[in-house]
C-alpha cells in the first residue's frame, strides 16, 4: 500500500443534517480542497461549503446575445445583401419577420453553450479515471449516503489529524482513497493498432457511404429527381402517331400569339405610300432604336450608317445610309426594307419587333441628320 | 371527509421509502429480462410501425398523389398529424420546465417520462413536414446553407420559422433530458456488475461523481435550461399556429391562434402523458412515486386547458360574427353545420364537454374514468386540427372549387403508423432508461432535505 499516492480521506454520514453540519465545520476549519458527495443536491449545502454563486448564467447571457445578433446579421446578409428577393412586396430587411428565428437561435445557442461549458470546462468531464471512481465510498454516495472527502493536496492536510477531525464530526467508515497507479502510469499511445484500425474503418465507411449516396443512390428511382419520365421529347420517335414523329405540326391556319400579318410583302412603293411611323419621337424611342440598330444593323451598316461593315469582306458591304436616295425615302420605305429585306439583305421581322423597327427608323433619321444637318440646326 | 392540514406541505412521494429502495425499484426494469407482456406490446407497436413503413414506401415510390390531398384541400392528414404530435410533446416541457420554475415538487415523479414523450412525439411530428415535401431526400434544402444556386431560404415565411422552432425544440429537449439523466447514469453505473453495462453507463455518465461542487452548477444549468425552455415551448406552438394565422384563409386568419394552440397542445399532451403513466405506474409498481395526487393534479390542468380551448372555440364564433366579414361568418357556420359537422361535434364533445367531468373530485381520482376522458381528449384534439385544416380549405373563397376531402388508405396507414412509431420508442425507453428521475425523486422524499435546525 505504501507505494500508492494518497488522494483523500473520506467519511460517510447517514442523514442530510449531519452532512450539512460536517460541511460547515470543514469549511470553518479552513480546508479548501474538499468536496461533499450527495446522491441529490441538498438545500443549503452551497452556503455550508461557502461556495461562490455559479457563473454559468454569464455564459448563457453572452452566448445567447451573440446568437441573437449572429442570426440577425446572417438573415440581413442573406436576404438583403447576397440574394435580395422581393416577397409579397415587403422590404428586403423586414425585422419583425426575423424575430422568431432570432429567438430560436438565441435559445439554441445559449442552451448548447451553457451545457457544454458546464460539462467540459467547469467539470472537466468526461473523467472516468478519477480516483473516487470504483470505490465503496462512491457506491454509497451514489445511492443513499452522504460523504465528505478531504484531499491530500490541501495545505492543512495531515493524515492523522484529518482522521481525527472526521471522527470528531461523527463520520462512519473513514477510509483513505488512493490514486490508481495503473491509471496514473497509463500512457495513451496515438499509434495503437486499435485506434489506427478505428480510423481506417471510419474513413472507409464514410467515403464508401458518401460515394454510394452521392453517385449511385441519387440516380436510382425514386431519387432520380424525375429525370426519367415517360414523355415525348422533340425530335424523338413516337409509336403513338402514324407518321412516327414525336413532334407535331400545328393545325392549319394556326397563328402565333401576337402575330400581325404584314400587308406589303414585295411592294416597297405601297409600303412607302401607306405606312407612317406610329412611334412618337422621344428619348425612349431614340435610345431603343440605337440599342437595336447597334445590335442588328451596325455589323453591316456600321455604327454611323456609313456602310463601313465590321465583317471584313465576309459579306458584301451595303451602300451608305447617308445617300440622297435613302435620305429622301419616307419612313415607311425604311420600315419596309427592315421588315422585308432588300437585295441580299434578309428580312429582320422575326428578330426585331414592329415597335423596335419603327424605333430603328427614328434612329436612322438621327444619324442622317447628324451628318447632313439642316441650315436651321447650325444656327 | 378528512381534514387537510394546510400548515404542512403534502409529501409528493408516499410512505417515505428508503432511498436505496428507490434505486432498486426504478432500475428494476433495466436489470430484469423483459417479460411476455412486453413482447406482446412490442409486437403490436411494431406491426403498426410496419404499416408506417409500407405507407411511406408507397408515398415515396409513387409520390404524394397516394394521399387524399387535392385542390382545394392541399393540406390534410400530413399537417394535422404534425400539429397533433408536436402538441403531444408540449406537456413534457411544461412539466419539466414551467412546473420546475413554479417549484411544483409533484412534477419530479413524472418529469422524466414526460420529457421522454416530448422527444418521441417531436420525432414523430418532425417526420410529417419531412415526408410531405414529396422528395424527402432533398430536405436539406430547408436549411440555409451555401449552395451552387446561390439561393437562401425565405426568412419571412412561417414555414421556415417552423423549421427553426421545431428543430430547436427537439435539440433543447434532448439536451434537457440528457442533463437530467447524467446523475442517474452514474447511479446505475455504481449498481451494475456486468462489464458491458458498466462501460455504457460510464460512457454516458461522463464520470459524474455526485460532487456538490458540481451539483451547484448543475442546479444553475437546470434553472437556465428551464428558463429557456419555458418561452421556447410557448414559441413552438405559437409558430406552428402562424403557419395558419399568417395566411388569409377564413378560419385560419385569426389572432387568437397562438394562445389557443398552446392551450390545446398542453391539453392533449397532458392527456397522453396521463394515459401512458397510468400503465407505467401499475406495471412497474410506481404507485407511491407517481401518486394518485399527481394524476389528480394533471387532471386539473386538463380541466383548465380544456376550458381555455372551449373558450377559444366560442370566441372564434363571436369574432366571426362581430367582425361582420361574410366569408368568416360562413366558414364558422359551415364548420358547425356544413359537411364536416360530424368532425366538429366530435371535437366539441371530446374537448369541451368531457373534461368538464373533472370538476368532480371523485372522477378526478378514479383511474378508469380519467383514462377514458383522456382518451377522448386525445381523439378530440386530433379532430380539432382536422376541423381547422380541412373545413377551412374545403370551402374557400371560390365556391366553384369547393370539394369534400376524403383520406385514402395510405393516409390511414401513416396515421396509424405514427402511433406505432411513437409507442415503439416509448416501449424501448421503458426498458433502456430509468423512466423516473432517481436523483430528483430522492430529493423530494420526506426528510431527504436537511431540516436546518438551529438556523
Amino acid at each position: 500500500m505504501s507505494d500508492k499516492i494518497l488522494y483523500s480521506y473520506t467519511g460517510i454520514f447517514d442523514t442530510p443534517d449531519e452532512i450539512i453540519h460536517a460541511a460547515e465545520k470543514t469549511s470553518e476549519h479552513g480546508f479548501k480542497k474538499y468536496d461533499v458527495h450527495t446522491p441529490y443536491p441538498l438545500h443549503g449545502m452551497n452556503q455550508a461549503m461557502k461556495l461562490p454563486p455559479s457563473k454559468l448564467g454569464y455564459v448563457a447571457l453572452v452566448v445567447g446575445l451573440s446568437g441573437a445578433l449572429a442570426a440577425l446579421l446572417t438573415m440581413f446578409w442573406m436576404s438583403a445583401v447576397d440574394y435580395p428577393i422581393i416577397i409579397g412586396g415587403k422590404p428586403f430587411f423586414s425585422f419583425p419577420a426575423y424575430v422568431p428565428v432570432m429567438f430560436e437561435v438565441t435559445v439554441l445557442s445559449a442552451s448548447i453553450a451553457t451545457v457544454l461549458t458546464m460539462l467540459f470546462v467547469f467539470f472537466k468531464l468526461p473523467n472516468n479515471a478519477h480516483p473516487l471512481h470504483d470505490t465503496v465510498y462512491m457506491k454509497k454516495v451514489s445511492s443513499d449516503k452522504y460523504g465528505i472527502s478531504i484531499q491530500a493536496e490541501d495545505e492543512k492536510f495531515d493524515e492523522e489529524e484529518v482522521k481525527k477531525f472526521l471522527a470528531g464530526l461523527g463520520a462512519k467508515e473513514i477510509t483513505a482513497v488512493y490514486y490508481d497507479n495503473e491509471e496514473i502510469n497509463h500512457k495513451h499511445k496515438i499509434l495503437e493498432p486499435k485506434f489506427i484500425g478505428f480510423l481506417l474503418l471510419t474513413a472507409v465507411l464514410t467515403s464508401g457511404v458518401s460515394y454510394f449516396v452521392l453517385n449511385k443512390l441519387l440516380f436510382m428511382p425514386p431519387f432520380d429527381w424525375m429525370m426519367h419520365q415517360e414523355k415525348l421529347n422533340p425530335q424523338t420517335t413516337s409509336t403513338v402517331f402514324a407518321d412516327g414523329f414525336g413532334m407535331r405540326k400545328p393545325v392549319d391556319g394556326t397563328i402565333a400569339r401576337g402575330h400581325i400579318p404584314y400587308l406589303f410583302h414585295g411592294q416597297p412603293d405601297a409600303a412607302e405610300a401607306n405606312l407612317t411611323n406610329p412611334l412618337p419621337i422621344s428619348k425612349y424611342s431614340i435610345e431603343l432604336g440605337q440599342k437595336k440598330y447597334d445590335t442588328f444593323c451596325s455589323p453591316c451598316h456600321g455604327y454611323y450608317g456609313e456602310g463601313d461593315s465590321r465583317l471584313q469582306g465576309q459579306f458584301p458591304n451595303p451602300p451608305s445610309l447617308h445617300s440622297e436616295k435613302v435620305r429622301n425615302w419616307k419612313d415607311g420605305r425604311l420600315f419596309h426594307v427592315i421588315t422585308d429585306g432588300q437585295n441580299i439583305m434578309p428580312s429582320y421581322s422575326s428578330q426585331i419587333t414592329t415597335e423596335e423597327r419603327w424605333a430603328i427608323v427614328h434612329y436612322i433619321r438621327v444619324l442622317e441628320r447628324a451628318l447632313n444637318a439642316k441650315e436651321s440646326d447650325l444656327k | 371527509m378528512s381534514v387537510v392540514d394546510y400548515t404542512q406541505e403534502l409529501s409528493v412521494v408516499e410512505g417515505k421509502p428508503a432511498l436505496r429502495s428507490l434505486d432498486d425499484l426504478i432500475s428494476k426494469p433495466l436489470e430484469t429480462k423483459p417479460d411476455k407482456k412486453f413482447f406482446i406490446a412490442l409486437s403490436i407497436t411494431l406491426s403498426m410501425l410496419g404499416f408506417f413503413v409500407v405507407g411511406l414506401g408507397l408515398t415515396f415510390w409513387y409520390g404524394i398523389g397516394m394521399w387524399g390531398n387535392n385542390n382545394p384541400v392541399g393540406w390534410a392528414f400530413d399537417i394535422v398529424n404534425f400539429v397533433f404530435w408536436v402538441g403531444i410533446g408540449h406537456a413534457g416541457t411544461l412539466i419539466s420546465a414551467i412546473l420546475f420554475l413554479f417549484r411544483q415538487k409533484w412534477r419530479t415523479g413524472i418529469a422524466r417520462f414526460a420529457e421522454g414523450m416530448t422527444i418521441f412525439a417531436v420525432m414523430t411530428a418532425l417526420l410529417f413536414p419531412l415526408i410531405h415535401v414529396g422528395r424527402p431526400w432533398l430536405d436539406g434544402w430547408l436549411m440555409p446553407y451555401p449552395n451552387q444556386h446561390g439561393l437562401w431560404v425565405n426568412f419571412t415565411s412561417p414555414l421556415l420559422w417552423d423549421v427553426f422552432a421545431v428543430s430547436t425544440y427537439f435539440i433543447v429537449s434532448l439536451i434537457f433530458w440528457y442533463v437530467g439523466l447524467i446523475p442517474d447514469f452514474a447511479t446505475l453505473r455504481e449498481r451494475t456488475s456486468t462489464k458491458f453495462k458498466k462501460t455504457t453507463y460510464s460512457l454516458f455518465s461522463l464520470g459524474w461523481r455526485f460532487s456538490n461542487r458540481h451539483w451547484q452548477h448543475y442546479e444553475m444549468v437546470y434553472l437556465i435550461l428551464a428558463g429557456f425552455a419555458t418561452p421556447l415551448v410557448l414559441s413552438v406552438h405559437t409558430i406552428v399556429s402562424f403557419d395558419f394565422a399568417v395566411s388569409i384563409l377564413p378560419g385560419w386568419h385569426t389572432t387568437i391562434f397562438p394562445p389557443y394552440f398552446v392551450a390545446g397542445a398542453v391539453f392533449s399532451g397532458f392527456a397522453m402523458v396521463q394515459n401512458v403513466l397510468i400503465f407505467v405506474r401499475k406495471i412497474f409498481n410506481y404507485e407511491h412515486i407517481i401518486t394518485l395526487d399527481t394524476l389528480e393534479k394533471m387532471n386539473k390542468i386538463m380541466l383548465v386547458t380544456g376550458s381555455m380551448v372551449g373558450y377559444a372555440y366560442a370566441m372564434e364564433f363571436f369574432i366571426a360574427w362581430y367582425s361582420g366579414v361574410q366569408p368568416e361568418q360562413f366558414t364558422f357556420l359551415n364548420r358547425a353545420f356544413g359537411p364536416y359537422a360530424w368532425a366538429y361535434w366530435i371535437m366539441v364533445t371530446c374537448n369541451v364537454i368531457s373534461p368538464q367531468l373533472f370538476w368532480f373530485k371523485k372522477i378526478r381520482r378514479s383511474i378508469p374514468v380519467m383514462f377514458v376522458v383522456a382518451v377522448f381528449v386525445n381523439v378530440g384534439m386530433w379532430f380539432e386540427r382536422f376541423v381547422i385544416v380541412v373545413t377551412s380549405l374545403s370551402r374557400d373563397y371560390l365556391p366553384s372549387s369547393w370539394a369534400y376531402y376524403t383520406p385514402t388508405l395510405v393516409d390511414g396507414m401513416i396515421l396509424l403508423g405514427s402511433f406505432g412509431f411513437f409507442f415503439t420508442w416509448i416501449l424501448l425507453f421503458t426498458k433502456a432508461l430509468p423512466v423516473v428521475s432517481i436523483a430528483e425523486v430522492k430529493a423530494v422524499v420526506d426528510d431527504a432535505q436537511p431540516s436546518h435546525k438551529g438556523h
